[in-house]
């Protein structure tokens, strides 16, 4: 019977053919936790009574929401993480050093590899082909001790690409409008998987970017198949030999097959205060923005900046609107200082703060007053989520964001010369 | 199933989509590590008055897609410690379903548009009923998957594990 990605990876794994709606128990090749789920999951590991990890090289700690710490309580967090990490062998990834999904892409993500992370946004990885799932703190715990977990076999929903992405449109603008679509839990519980003539032309930044906010439609991973583009990434990251071609059985059962034409689409925005509460950008012109946020896991690598950086060359950003710009990792910020992305971010009014969360999530770094708006290449506008439920959160791409940077107001990215 | 096949209590209603930064917003992040503090704030974003109100054995009453976000699995946890005795909801996003089983708080998928806010609630586990009380409606919830009511019945992940020292599917 013919497989979709999901089902071949967890075969693969289990040792056992894995139809959707199955129960697998699978071997994990990585295991992490960041420095807000951490310390539960220290604490269910100690209240488990393990004392070691399962395989050490397969587990991972990164400090990166709350870095540099803004708190003695975050910071004795730190302490207790960095403490674990000497005990037990685990990789632990420093202040500094960037956003989790960001670098298990860059060192650990392979083709059929399957990873849990504490953390929701663990779906990034399935750009790369892997099993890339988020759980809480007492999962994770059990599989950094076993080396393992169970798993319900997805059922999956095929997102099927047609044509090409019209200027100034790309992997954000697709994905904002297939949640707007499918809404925030029109896939609870599945796979999304991504096929047709498109991907091939669509560079991994763009496929971490969409697998990245899988999880907004509640989906349980986010999959595209391998291919020579993650073939090409995995030789730049030194990891040539770990690829191998993955793909779906052409026979293979999805429940449901959305087609999207990505010649149609346009900029995208989400409104406060839900992802699926999208827009074209058109709609939205004039809404004044207070402060623009670009970064994370979603939207803070390369060629984001890249985009960035052209729109934003021998401009001012707007006297009136704060811009906050995240490298997700270290190796970003260093290629982006190279190409000299960093320069004319900087002469443009942008504030540069270190690779990490950031203000993603409300801890710090960009904090919201009452009712002031954000516009952010994040992938969460929930009430509250940039720490302060009387602020407004939109969502875009780093072409919107940028655009919207220099005027002060929501920017079709088209309209600027 | 659990311990008491049959609980009663008040409901709170909330909407659709509450997410992990309305039970416990990420702000509070600083205070993960001390859970009594940060228990302080369950739902606060959602409704101010909600730990002041709520007494041991009150459901939470949702509507769809219930605890999307985040893993913080700090959400289900709070929500336990403040007494809730379950969770009645239309649906569960899929990471704050499998935290809540695994922290031994039922989360239970059922049709919540019959029960007001207020309602008398009756839960029999064992039998899948809701009884309103106030209102006389008569509900079923949909069965937790097996390996998951394993879980339940141990009441939660960390004390299973330590019974067993391993899945046992």
């Amino acid at each position: 019977m013919g497989q979709t990605l999901s089902e071949k990876i967890l075969s693969q794994k289990s040792g056992v053919e894995a139809k959707a709606k199955d129960i697998v128990i699978a071997p994990l090749d990585l295991v992490f936790v960041q420095d807000t789920t951490g310390p539960l999951t220290i604490k269910q590991f100690q209240e488990s009574n393990f004392k070691s990890v399962a395989v050490p090289e397969k587990c991972a700690i990164f400090l990166d929401h709350a870095t540099p710490s803004p708190s003695l309580e975050l910071s004795n967090d730190h302490l207790l993480l960095r403490h674990f990490a000497d005990e037990t062998g685990c990789f632990i990834s420093e202040v500094g050093e960037g956003v989790c999904h960001q670098i298990v892409a860059e060192n650990f993500a392979n083709p059929g590899d399957i990873i849990v992370g504490a953390d929701s946004h663990t779906v990034t990885t399935g750009a790369l082909a892997a099993f890339a799932t988020g759980m809480g703190s007492s999962d994770v715990a059990i599989a950094l001790a076993l080396g393992k977990t169970w798993f319900r076999v997805p059922e999956t929903f095929q997102i099927l690409l047609t044509g090409n992405f019209p200027e100034k449109v790309g992997a954000k603008d697709l994905v904002l409008y297939l949640i707007g679509k499918i809404g925030a839990d029109g896939a609870n519980y599945k796979a999304l998987e991504f096929g047709g003539e498109t991907i091939s032309s669509m560079s991994l930044s763009q496929r971490l970017t969409i697998a990245n906010m899988a999880i907004e439609a509640g989906a349980k991973v986010g999959l595209f198949p391998s291919d020579e583009v993650t073939l090409t990434y995995l030789q730049s990251q030194g990891r040539g030999h770990k690829y191998k071609p993955l793909q779906p059985d052409t026979n293979a059962t999805y429940e449901k097959i959305i087609p999207i034409n990505v010649n149609q689409l346009e900029p995208m925005v989400a409104l406060p205060h839900s992802v699926d509460n999208v827009a074209p950008v058109h709609q939205l012109k004039n809404t004044k923005v207070h402060q623009v946020f670009i970064g994370t896991c979603t939207n803070g690598r390369l060629e984001d900046l890249a985009i960035v950086a052209e729109i934003l060359k021998n401009k001012k950003v707007h006297p009136k609107t704060r811009l906050l710009v995240t490298p997700a990792s270290r190796n970003v910020l260093k290629q982006a200082l190279k190409a000299g992305y960093i320069q004319t971010l900087i002469e443009a009014g942008a504030v540069l703060l270190p690779p990490g969360c950031a203000a993603c999530l409300g801890l710090h770094q960009g904090v919201l007053g009452d009712e002031e708006v954000c516009l952010s290449t994040s992938n969460r506008n929930f009430k509250g989520r940039m720490g302060n439920p009387k602020a407004y959160i939109y969502l875009a791409s780093p072409a919107i964001a940028a655009a919207t940077a220099l005027t002060g107001k929501i920017t079709d990215p088209r309209e600027i010369p | 199933m659990t311990r008491e096949a049959i609980l009663k209590g008040k409901a709170f209603k909330f909407g659709d989509n509450i997410s992990t930064d309305l039970i416990i917003p990420g702000r509070y992040a600083y205070l993960r590590s001390n859970l009594p503090e940060l228990a302080k704030h369950t739902m606060e974003d959602a409704d101010a008055s909600f730990t002041t109100r709520v007494r041991p054995g009150d459901f939470i009453v949702a509507g769809n897609n219930f605890g999307l976000g985040s893993s913080r699995e700090h959400a289900p946890l709070i929500i336990k410690m403040s007494g809730i005795a379950a969770i009645l909801a239309k649906s569960v996003a899929r990471i704050f379903y499998r935290n809540a089983i695994n922290q031994g708080l039922p989360a239970l998928i059922c049709n919540t548009d019959r029960i007001d806010d207020r309602d008398e609630l009756e839960v029999n586990l064992a039998a899948g009923t809701i009884k309103d009380l106030t209102n006389g409606a008569q509900l079923t919830f949909g069965k937790i998957p097996p390996v998951m009511l394993a879980i339940l019945n141990e009441g939660g992940l960390i004390p299973y594990i330590k019974k067993y020292g391993d899945f046992k599917l």
